[in-house]
């Protein structure tokens, strides 16, 4: 079996290969539970099938997909540039503890100006962080790789201080968390009593606006040139150190939104584990969603569906729901794998003595 | 006060040497023009199958080789995806830490809590009695003088062999060297399995000297610090040595500053390694003439030969 040059992008295949890297992974799936002891088909309902069709189990997918969605638009934005942002998890951190501390700092403030204010730091904490990185690499040539990644892992110690220390709250059995915030700075419930809250709907609009400057705007053509082709992009005079920075602000801003819908909505309050790692399955997202924000919204909701399917495994099948992770690792892998054949077509035997030039 | 050397010292080795090894790995990798960032994924695997297989065994010997098995054995993964399908070299890394996260979470989570073996200190009749030197030069576990006997002989491989010369080639200039005759894809599936290897020693040497036991995410970022010592030592063997240290010192500090009376919050000390690592790449990067200099030409980008 050899590869062989398409000599052109496949269309098909570049929709195609995420189904069929999800098919793929579903059977593998059914393999790790059946190495685990358990029967492969009905495992796999449980993970994959179950969480669905129990009550709530909509809202729930809805309320997992929310963060996720929201930063995978901003990853993909961000890759397409080539700018590889991999610390969303810290830019979600930043968020929160900003809307977080000023939700704290100011709980009486009249909702109609609370509540925005809290949302305005959430954006801001999260573009903060990315525009450490982002000055970085655009002045002092720091990989944003290595720098995102080192930031997201001080961000979150900078959280245990916080809660642990300054704004634990008092009355909270010495427990490592906040104080609940004010009803003013809570993020509204859109369907009494499933949890969906305001960030499950703004998680799709935002995702779309992004599509929409992609492709409608100059600025978005020139994120994709810079990304797709950059020595075209410096001979067109496209300031790379300026898409940078813009791909580096919507991503880390987005990524900051996340973190403070779900602090002031499904959580109510700062504590070390806000996040199971939403902002590294966002990168997962992003790719499985062919780097394109419309396709991280379909990207995120089976994604988030990983994460109840190992909470679902956990309870029903006892096993860790570390198979969560496991599931995103073997999708990403087997994506990866399957989008050879976007440029790639397999043969079967040996090269064919085909005439150069000949057509196809 | 001797005795207070004696113990920073030993601190200051066994923290930096997990950082030396797997940085000595990634540095042989790049070295080859391939960038694999699953360099803390396969630490943890590693540091997993060195503690499982090692407390099964009850041998902490058999746990080293087990941890060098099992980091090799994902970086056979890696190489598939970027060597064979031509994956991008930065998705396939990452997806390697996220996988390795999940999996070596999964084959660990019977042994959280558990005590496992742990690598013997060395003690040799007379010298490890000596004051000072003999804790610190003879005193050490094996596998901790093993990570500088290798880096000295990934020196000596590099350049002053014909096959790391042939590695450096290939980093450099993978159509050049494919065009000599040189085996691009063999010589860089070698690279990224002593890499693999690498990695999963130092995540074993985590496991079974350092800490010496299993949890989640126990390497916490060293994989990536080991990625950005590469980077510190502009690819190059003796200052990747200056740099481990220099970060095990640094790890030591955060660790013990509150014992040393420093009035600072511990979650914000344990902060310190990460800004310093982002620091001093800020420091050695902003010169771009060195990095563009040293930097393996063909770092990252995949290499086709064609039909």
């Amino acid at each position: 079996m050899r590869f062989e040059p398409r000599g052109k992008v496949s269309r098909f295949w570049t929709y195609a290969s995420p189904v069929l890297a999800i098919a793929l992974t579903i059977v593998g799936t059914g393999a790790i539970f059946w190495a685990l002891g358990q029967a492969p088909g009905p495992a796999v309902y449980t993970f994959l099938v179950a969480p669905l069709v129990q009550t709530g189990g909509l809202s729930a997918l809805a309320i997992k997909a929310a963060p996720l969605i929201m930063m995978g638009a901003g990853l993909a934005l961000c890759y397409r540039a080539s700018v590889w942002n991999i610390g969303a998890e810290g830019q979600f951190t930043l968020g929160a503890i900003f809307a977080g501390g000023f939700a704290l700092a100011f709980p009486n403030l009249p909702g109609w100006l609370l509540y925005p204010a809290t949302l305005a730091a959430g954006v801001v904490g999260g573009a903060l962080l990315a525009a450490v990185v982002a000055a970085l690499r655009t002045e002092l040539n720091v990989n944003e790789i290595l720098s995102s990644l080192m930031l997201t892992y001080a961000t979150q110690y900078l959280l245990v201080y916080l809660v642990t220390g300054p704004w634990k709250d008092p009355q909270g059995f010495g427990f490592p968390q906040t104080a609940l915030f004010s009803d003013g700075a809570t993020t509204p419930t859109l369907i009494a009593g499933t949890g969906v809250h305001l960030g499950c709907l703004v998680a799709p609009i935002a995702a779309i606006a992004v599509w929409a400057a992609l492709s409608r705007s100059v600025l978005g053509f020139e994120l994709r040139v810079v990304g797709e082709a950059p020595r075209a992009a410096r001979f067109a005079g496209f300031s790379e150190r300026g898409l940078i920075w813009v791909a580096m602000l919507v991503s880390g801003g987005l990524a900051g939104l996340a973190g403070m819908f779900e602090v002031t909505g499904p959580i109510g309050q700062l504590t070390p584990d806000i996040s199971p790692g939403y902002g590294f399955t966002a990168i997962i997202v992003a790719f499985l969603g062919r780097l394109h924000p419309i396709g991280a919204i379909f990207a995120g909701l089976l994604l988030a569906l990983s994460y109840l399917g190992g909470d679902a495994a956990q309870v029903d099948l006892g096993l860790p729901n570390a198979v969560t992770g496991v599931f995103q690792g073997v999708l990403l892998f087997l994506l990866l794998a399957c989008d050879i054949l976007i440029l790639f077509r397999v043969r079967l035997s040996g090269p064919r003595a085909a005439p150069a030039g000949a057509a196809e | 006060m001797i005795f207070f050397l004696t113990s920073f010292f030993v601190s200051v080795m066994a923290a930096s040497t997990p950082l030396l090894l797997a940085g000595c790995g990634e540095l042989v990798v790049e070295r080859s023009g391939v960038l694999n960032l699953g360099v803390e994924g396969m630490m943890l695997v590693g540091a997993v199958c060195g503690f499982a297989i090692g407390h099964l065994t009850d041998s902490s010997a058999l746990g080293v080789v087990a941890a060098a098995l099992g980091g090799a054995a994902l970086s056979v993964v890696f190489a598939f995806l970027t060597l064979t399908l031509l994956a991008n070299q930065t998705a396939a890394g990452l997806a390697l830490t996220i996988f390795a996260r999940g999996f070596s979470a999964l084959l660990g989570a019977g042994y959280v809590g558990v005590k496992g073996p742990e690598l013997a200190k060395l003690s040799l009749p007379g010298l490890s009695q000596i004051p000072f030197f003999g804790r610190v030069l003879f005193g050490q576990d094996a596998l901790l003088y093993g990570s500088l006997a290798i880096l000295v002989a990934v020196a000596w491989f590099l350049y002053r062999t014909h096959a790391g010369l042939a590695l450096r080639a290939v980093g450099d200039s993978h159509d050049a060297a494919h065009a000599i005759g040189y085996p691009v894809n063999r010589i860089r599936l070698g690279a990224i399995l002593f890499g693999g290897a690498m990695a999963g020693l130092g995540g074993g040497y985590m496991s079974l000297s350092y800490s010496p036991l299993w949890a989640e995410n126990m390497t916490a970022g060293r994989g990536w610090i080991a990625l950005a010592l590469v980077v510190f030592a502009t690819w190059r063997p003796g200052w990747l040595l200056v740099g481990a240290y220099l970060f095990g010192a640094i790890m030591y500090l955060s660790l013990y500053a509150q014992g040393l009376g420093v009035a600072i919050p511990s979650p914000l000390i344990a902060a310190l390694p990460y800004l310093v690592t982002v620091a001093v790449l800020a420091i050695i990067a902003r010169d771009r003439r060195r990095i563009r200099l040293n930097q393996p030409a063909c770092l990252g980008k995949p290499f086709y030969a064609g039909a």
